[in-house]
């Protein structure tokens, strides 16, 4: 660009290898080894404990993994898109568009199989938060704080619709099941779907940049020579992919989304593909943790997840308020 | 050089841009002048395809800007606008860092990474590079952007209102950065400017937007006078002579 001469080498606009990753790591590896210690079951001294084991611990803690990081990194790439850090899944209606897309395929074809459920749970997320987001483009909302009310406003006229046809159709119970996320009946058989996921957490990782850009607004997005709405359908596709899958195995797993991807950027910024590992990390932790606190808080019975991740959330999103409001 | 060709937009029902047609030349700094809501703003956007236009015809360079990919023309022109607020963490490394997008698609190679530093260098952000946007003052985030947009290696800039909201040190600062990126990186660059006193000293050419027309176009000799300043801006305006050059009083 000018004649001078270059610059000794500068440390690398963004270093992914970090050494504290490895701690990350190994803290949460931690955290699962006690994850498939913990439980009633003697899976040490009984005579069928291997068995056990495999059935019900291994994926239960394959799901924890799984589903916490996917809902994590959906959290980020949607408050990216949005440009809004109070946007999660369960802040835009998108959980609740998976539930009500669930129920429909059961109310419609009772005998349908997991594929078809997510399917339902999918698609329905999709239109839910393609709808959110369209509104969030015509109006532009003078407060960042109006966007996740209105979104919460939103999942729970969805809801109720959800609450509305299940009393209908004699589905409550299963509906409560459902939406009170919960790792309970994560077995062996049952889960597998959930490998889905993985392959978002990979598809985001290799386009993450776009998605970074797409965060710097549309028009610094198109000055750089992003398609942006092409970017805005990827994400939302990859989101309602990533939501209906754990909606319809785990449930609702509320603020999740909310607190890792902005305790992750109060250290390290917003830069998508450097933090992808740590969001996940932080995923996987908290959600591990609290399915810790579930299991042993009331020993020999279980609190569901989402109870914990609840009272938890609440706690941090009043926290992200309170510091936003000092902020400016 | 960059032709607009009978260019018009309407939009809000009473405002109307053009009929404009238009030659910047290459090279030096074009500024766009006129009162408020003349269009200025508006005619940049459309030359950097972030607004389309109901009629005519915008060539860059010979691309014509409607047809050609967004991402081809992201390596002709860059366009910063005023109003830049994002709630994204970035440094000022890596938010220089996505100038490079449209060559690497994120994934940046050592050229990329010798290029960003010499953009951070280039706007003396060097001692910065590594803060993030929000921990800066708002000369230097402006700054930050503007290192963005020159990353970008485009031979046309286009800056609008980039000294809005700077005080004088940082709006002269900031003047002289785009004059040098103007002579030594023979960037062309084409800038909205509120204050016609800075257009007078640091432009090579200057184009006078009035009613979403363009009223005049020429050198700061042409356009600094009693008679046309009075003219483009509605107000009456004195020309004198100062010790850098003509001066607008109006006040």
């Amino acid at each position: 660009m000018t004649t001078t001469p270059t610059a000794p080498r500068r440390p690398p606009t963004r270093g992914l290898l970090d050494p504290r990753l490895l701690i990350g790591v190994g803290v949460v590896g931690a955290l699962l080894v006690v994850s498939l210690l913990t439980g009633e079951y003697d899976v040490v001294g009984a005579s069928d404990g291997g068995e056990m084991f495999a059935i019900t611990r291994v994926p239960r803690t394959i799901a924890l993994v799984l589903a916490g990081a996917a809902m994590s990194m959906c959290g980020l790439v949607m408050q990216l898109l949005t440009q809004n850090r109070f946007v999660e899944p369960t802040t835009t209606g998108t959980t609740e568009w998976a539930g009500l897309g669930l129920l429909g395929v059961m109310v419609v074809f009772p005998g349908a199989g997991i594929a078809a459920r997510m399917g339902g749970a999918v698609l329905a997320a999709f239109i839910g938060t393609m709808v959110f987001f369209a509104f969030l483009r015509r109006v532009s909302l003078k407060s960042s704080l109006i966007v996740p009310i209105v979104g919460i406003m939103f999942g729970a006229v969805v809801g109720s619709v959800s609450t509305f046809v299940a009393l209908q159709t004699d589905m409550l119970q299963n509906l409560g099941i459902w939406f009170a996320g919960s790792f309970t009946s994560v077995l062996r058989g049952q889960y597998e779907a959930l490998w889905i996921v993985a392959a978002i957490v990979v598809v985001v990782f290799i386009v993450a940049d776009r998605f970074t850009v797409a965060g710097l607004g549309e028009e610094i997005a198109t000055n750089v020579g992003l398609n942006y709405d092409r970017v805005i359908l990827l994400g939302t596709g990859l989101i309602a992919i990533a939501t209906g899958v754990v909606t319809v195995v785990v449930g609702n797993l509320p603020f999740l989304g909310l607190i890792v991807p902005n305790v992750v950027s109060m250290f390290r910024g917003d830069d998508l593909r450097s933090n992808l590992p740590w969001v996940c990390l932080l995923g996987i932790a908290i959600v591990t943790l609290c399915d810790l606190i579930g299991r042993t808080i009331i020993a020999p019975f279980e609190v569901p997840v989402s109870l914990i991740l609840g009272v938890v959330g609440a706690v941090v999103f009043i926290a992200l308020l309170l510091r936003q409001r000092r902020h400016g | 050089m960059i032709t607009l060709r009978d260019v018009r937009k309407s939009y809000e029902d009473e405002v109307t841009i053009g009929p404009v047609d238009l030659q910047i030349p290459t090279g030096g700094i074009t500024a766009l002048v006129g009162p408020n809501g003349a269009g200025k703003s508006t005619l940049l956007t459309m030359i950097g395809r972030l607004l389309g236009m109901d009629d005519g015809a915008i060539e860059i360079a010979g691309y014509d800007v409607a047809s050609t990919a967004s991402k081809d023309l992201a390596r002709i022109v860059s366009i910063l606008r005023q109003e830049n607020h994002f709630i994204t963490r970035l440094t000022v490394r890596q938010l220089v860092g996505f100038g490079r997008f449209p060559y690497s698609k994120g994934r940046l190679t050592q050229h990329c990474e010798d290029t960003i530093s010499k953009a951070i260098d280039f706007l003396e952000l060097t001692e910065l590079e590594h803060r993030y946007l929000d921990q800066l003052s708002g000369g230097q985030r402006q700054r930050a952007y503007v290192a963005m947009v020159l990353c970008q290696e485009t031979d046309h800039v286009l800056l609008d209102e980039p000294l809005n909201n700077l005080d004088m040190k940082h709006s002269v600062q900031m003047m002289r950065h785009l004059k040098r990126a103007a002579t030594e990186l023979d960037r062309t660059i084409i800038v909205v400017l509120h204050d016609i006193n800075f257009a007078g000293r640091y432009a090579d050419h200057i184009c006078a937007v009035k009613d979403g027309r363009v009223v005049e176009f020429g050198t700061p000799a042409t356009i600094m006078t009693d008679e046309v300043l009075t003219r483009v801006f509605d107000t009456e305006v004195q020309v004198i002579d100062g010790p850098n050059g003509a001066l607008a009083v109006y006040y």
